[in-house]
């Protein structure tokens, strides 16, 4: 069944340009202290708002630090968060599903209920109300990202094991002797892996948005630290002066999540071509 | 029909008392008493503001205790007074800059009907065409544009660049010299960035929503029955097959609340409007903290809200829901 999939997969151009975008981001972050000219924080005051030159081609910002520089630090913090949060909320929406549907009746009308009143809130407020009370840190970004972003996957799951429990490989396992657990994480939940995968590379795209969204507005990640997010915020303070502070960093939040996004679709075409 | 409503409203309840719950939660998820963090991370909260909350929310009772006198308060929009200097009325405070906020959404709402649904109608129509392409890649980079940063884009090219449009607001310095048909009109030219904006957002789902449903009703037989009495094709697609599609879309609007909602924060920041969005914001980092759980209290019921009248009209046009 791998081997179909790699087959497939390979053949999709949407994975295939989703793969090499989002492969070039790990390498970018990875290699961030070699392949960045300049020292991300070093201040030059002689060179403040210097538009885009051969010596610093995205220009620098209003400390006169170069923004090529920070954006491929700040490359990390999206990849940090973006995993971190989406690994949170898939944890928490794969084990209220599986338990939702396998167990269905009370079980099932708790979570569903509690699905439903966790959608009743827009999402950006109930992040924003916790960073209120908590410290505005990376960490915390990272974990109320993730405790906000769970029911779609916990719908998905659970829809997947209301189907998948009547199956036949249930009942044997069943009748062998199997245990609930052990039904629902070593039989069912395997099976129930495809739409979860592709949900979660949805949902990382989902987590960097919302990460640049909160560091833009200054309660994400903070200064000094270099996010894409806090560069924009520069850009929004120069935005009569300093164009250049305002379209890269936004240009690379776009292909970031664009390439998730091709990810994505890429997975769920070649896992199971009839979804389409 | 009245059964129905009814039923749905019967429904909200248990949803209402876990807002409640849920909002109580983020109170205290601070690690002490909310008030011990208040006066540690802002320096404006005097003793005596402390010694306010502390009476708001009778942080010295058991938690029941606490929960239940709380949500006795909310009943009657009793939300506390605000932390900041003027210490009004958190309730106050919130309705005055509710307008303008619901304002904004229901424009950039009928801007995203009156946008994605022609173009989810004719991609399906004329499936696999050129167009039906374009607008696939359109809203698959749609889907990837981070808004507020369109935003700032469209701020220089048009504020700053073109200065065609103001950027900060929503009206000018001269506003209240200005003859009313102007002055009008200047508020209008203010609405124009931040309601393009937020509807941008929302556009490249409900196109691609569009487009699929109409697909899905094309395929029924009483499209071909209509096709076999021989009406004509404008007839079959504009008559019969948009409005069965255009059911559903009911729902989605419901669905879109919360993120038109939670969208307001980031544009009345970045537009400097007066709405209720960035009275959160300024909340936010003022940790203005009654303020900011009113406001998480009144968007979610606000979304609830939305999502009742969605139900409603569905069941209205559709008989077939309230049937089952």
């Amino acid at each position: 069944m791998f081997a179909d999939f790699r087959e497939r997969f390979l053949k999709n151009k949407i994975a295939v340009a989703g793969s090499i975008v989002v492969l070039a981001l790990f390498a970018v972050s990875l290699l961030a202290p070699w392949i960045a000219p300049y020292d991300p924080s070093a201040i030059d005051l002689k060179l403040v708002l210097a538009p885009p030159s051969a010596a610093h081609p995205f220009g620098t910002d209003q400390l006169g630090r170069d923004v090529l520089s920070r954006m491929i630090w700040g490359s990390r913090i999206s990849l940090k968060v973006g995993f971190v949060a989406t690994g949170i909320a898939m944890l928490i929406g794969t084990i209220l599903g599986a338990l939702s549907g396998y167990y269905g009746r009370w079980v099932d009308a708790v979570i569903m209920r509690f699905v439903d009143i966790m959608l009743c809130f827009p999402t950006f407020f109930l992040i924003l109300a916790v960073i209120a009370i908590l410290e505005p840190s990376i960490w915390n970004i990272m974990i109320v990202i993730g405790l906000t972003g769970w029911m779609g996957i916990t719908r998905l799951v659970r829809a997947d094991f209301i189907s998948l429990k009547e199956r036949d490989f249930v009942a044997a396992a069943r009748v062998i002797g199997a245990g609930d657990l052990r039904i629902i994480f070593a039989h069912i939940l395997p099976n129930a892996m495809a739409s979860v995968l592709v949900a979660t590379t949805l949902g990382v795209a989902g987590a960097i948005l919302t990460e640049s969204a909160l560091s833009f507005l200054g309660i994400g990640v903070q200064p000094p630290t270099p996010s894409w997010g806090n560069i924009l915020t520069a850009g929004k303070d120069n935005i009569d002066i300093a164009w250049w502070l305002s379209l890269y960093p936004g240009l690379a939040i776009l292909i970031t999540v664009l390439g998730y996004n091709l990810l994505g679709e890429g997975i769920r075409d070649s896992l199971d071509p009839r979804l389409r | 029909m009245l059964q129905y409503t009814l039923k749905r409203l019967l429904f909200m309840v248990p949803l209402l008392i876990g807002i409640t719950v849920i909002c109580f939660s983020v109170m205290h998820l601070a690690p002490g008493s909310p008030t011990d963090l208040q006066t540690q991370m802002n320096p404006r909260a005097s003793a005596e503001a402390k010694e306010r909350l502390r009476a708001l929310y009778e942080l010295d009772k058991p938690l029941h205790v606490q929960y239940w006198s709380w949500v006795k308060k909310l009943a009657v929009l009793d939300l506390g007074k605000s932390f900041s200097p003027d210490s009004r009325p958190v309730a106050d405070k919130i309705l005055e800059r509710l307008p303008i906020t619901i304002l904004l959404n229901v424009l950039s709402m009928i801007l995203i009907l009156a946008i994605a649904i022609p173009i989810g109608v004719l991609s399906a129509v004329h499936q696999d065409s050129l167009f039906d392409k374009a607008t696939g890649v359109f809203v698959f980079v749609g889907f990837a544009v981070p808004t507020f940063w369109l935003a700032l884009l469209l701020m220089i090219f048009f504020g700053v660049n073109l200065n065609w449009l103001p950027i900060s607001g929503i009206r000018s310095l001269n506003y209240e010299y200005l003859p009313p048909g102007a002055a009008f009109w200047d508020f209008l030219r203010h609405l124009i960035l931040p309601v393009l904006l937020s509807a941008f957002g929302g556009l490249a789902g409900l196109s691609r929503y569009m487009r699929s449903n109409m697909l899905e009703v094309i395929r029924q037989d009483y499209i071909m029955t209509a096709r076999a009495k021989g009406l004509s094709e404008r007839t079959v697609i504009y008559k019969h097959a948009l409005r069965n599609a255009l059911l559903p879309v009911i729902t989605i609007l419901g669905l879109s609340i919360p993120g038109l909602i939670g969208g307001s924060v980031i544009f009345e920041t970045i537009f400097a409007i007066p709405g209720m969005g960035q009275l959160f914001y300024m909340s936010v980092m003022a940790r203005d903290y009654p303020v900011v759980m009113g406001i998480l209290f009144i968007g979610a019921v606000l979304t609830l809200l939305g999502n009742l009248i969605a139900d409603v009209s569905y069941a209205v046009a559709d008989p077939r829901i309230r049937v089952s």
